[in-house]
């Protein structure tokens, strides 16, 4: 491999599919689990991931990352054996058969003044690569920022609902409703 | 597709529709210049000859953004996360697995060439056989009671990750009448920032059936295909033990400036 000096930038590995047999490989015990449900604070982040039919897809994987309750952005390990105690940011949650997901969390804090978001990812198997978005804490008469503005009438499929579970933040690949996904520099799609 | 459902065999395509649709999606691609360029350098999310793809993929541009706060940092994974004997594919499970034992390795790097360091690599793949343990894999070839196909690892402080794996098998799918995939190793990737996370897939030198699937030619160009392709490697290979391959993986640039000590937490 060629070392890159100054501006040169080496091209990145192509992304795949995730394909239909990572569920033996990816999922962990409490990999959705950020913290144990029943903790003070802890909410449900959940949602249904659809295709272009808006059938729920069972063979989905949903990934999110997010700062804790007051914005700060963690760094400590543990988020694959969890000790119920240190809160590591990061969750994984397979779909199930109607393709719906869920984390057990903590609702995150603004970081360094942003609107407070999920990071999230998402992979499929007919999803060529991964695709990235934001779930936007409700955002309750605070303004808009850059993005949600940029997004215009589609700045709701960023948005997580409260609903009577907790929060729903529902992924349309495709179609009426599709969520909106974002590149980032440096990202060159096909 | 109810007609797939109950009578499979006959309703599914034959390869050479395949075949057409991905050289016609190559030819429109060289014509606009593509190849000379390396215009594309990632999948196509709307790949039809991947049939599972038409319903799955975007229609709309991606929306870009400045990435901030949360996205400017990846996960931490460290030493109580994974078990050093994660990375041995061929002793979990009592006894050695059917098939050539192989050795994978290289470096994961950025953008710029840094070195990921301390981070998560997570693989899986099919048996020697081509079989998956999974119960959705159908496919009539033995399960090997010492194989379950999982590893995990972190990288060392340079970015390398290594692995010890049997060599999978190639297996056939539904996408067409006698589809059969390359043989592959998935590989799920961690950077220093959200915006790299990615999940790809590692393939053999020389494989026959590289031309007829639609997975691996929905990369549209060639040179970048051929990045997923590890090489094979004697000084890896070791003497009456295990052949060795090399794979090296790029992530997309980092755009946060790393700080001494950002991946100091778990050493």
């Amino acid at each position: 491999m060629s070392t890159a000096t100054g501006s040169t930038r080496l091209t990145a590995t192509p992304g795949q599919t995730v394909g239909p047999f990572f569920h033996y490989a990816l999922p962990y015990d409490g990999d959705r689990e950020l913290v144990a449900p029943g903790t003070p604070g802890a909410v449900l982040l959940h949602g249904t991931v659809r295709d272009g039919d808006g059938n729920g897809i069972q063979d989905a994987l949903v990934e999110i990352w997010q700062a804790d309750p007051s914005g700060r952005v963690l760094q400590r390990p543990g988020s694959r054996r969890r000790d119920g105690h240190v809160f590591t940011g990061f969750g994984r949650s397979s779909t199930d058969r109607t393709g719906r997901y869920v984390f057990t969390t903590l609702r995150p804090g603004p970081v360094d003044g942003g609107l407070p978001f999920f990071a999230v990812t998402v992979f499929a198997r007919g999803l060529l690569n991964r695709l990235f978005t934001r779930a936007y804490l409700p955002l309750e008469g605070a303004a808009p920022d850059a993005l949600l503005t940029a997004a215009g009438e589609r700045a709701g499929t960023l948005e997580c609902v409260r609903d009577e579970d907790g929060l729903r933040f529902d992924i349309t690949l495709q179609g009426a409703g599709e969520t909106v996904f974002l590149s980032y520099p440096g990202h060159s799609e096909a | 597709m109810a007609d797939a459902m109950t009578d499979p065999g006959p309703a599914l395509e034959p390869q050479r529709v395949i075949d057409d649709e991905i050289a016609t999606i190559a030819k429109e691609y060289e014509q606009a210049g593509g190849l000379a360029g390396e215009l594309e350098t990632q999948p196509r999310v709307d790949y039809p000859p991947y049939r599972s793809s038409i319903l799955r993929h975007p229609t709309k541009d991606l929306h870009h953004a400045d990435p901030e706060g949360i996205e400017l940092w990846a996960p931490c994974f460290g030493e109580r996360d994974i078990d050093p004997l994660e990375a041995d594919l061929t002793i979990q499970d009592g006894g050695e697995p059917i098939g050539e034992r192989m050795v994978v390795t290289g470096r994961v790097v950025d953008g710029e060439g840094r070195p990921i360091r301390r981070q998560l690599v997570e693989v899986w793949q099919a048996n020697a056989g081509g079989r998956y343990v999974h119960k959705r894999d159908q496919h009539p070839a033995p399960l090997d009671p010492h194989f379950t196909g999982v590893g995990r690892c972190l990288t060392d402080d340079d970015g390398w990750y290594r692995f010890t794996t049997i060599k999978p098998g190639p297996y056939p799918w539904r996408n067409h009448h006698n589809a059969w995939r390359p043989a592959h190793i998935h590989f799920s990737l961690f950077g220093t920032d959200f915006t790299q996370r990615m999940v790809t897939q590692m393939y053999f030198p020389g494989d026959p059936l590289f031309a007829l699937d639609p997975i691996y030619q929905a990369i549209v160009d060639p040179r970048a295909r051929q990045r997923l392709v590890a090489t094979y490697d004697h000084d890896l290979t070791q003497h009456e033990w295990a052949t060795g391959y090399r794979w090296d993986i790029v992530l997309t640039g980092s755009h946060r400036t790393p700080l001494e000590g950002d991946t100091e937490a778990d050493r």
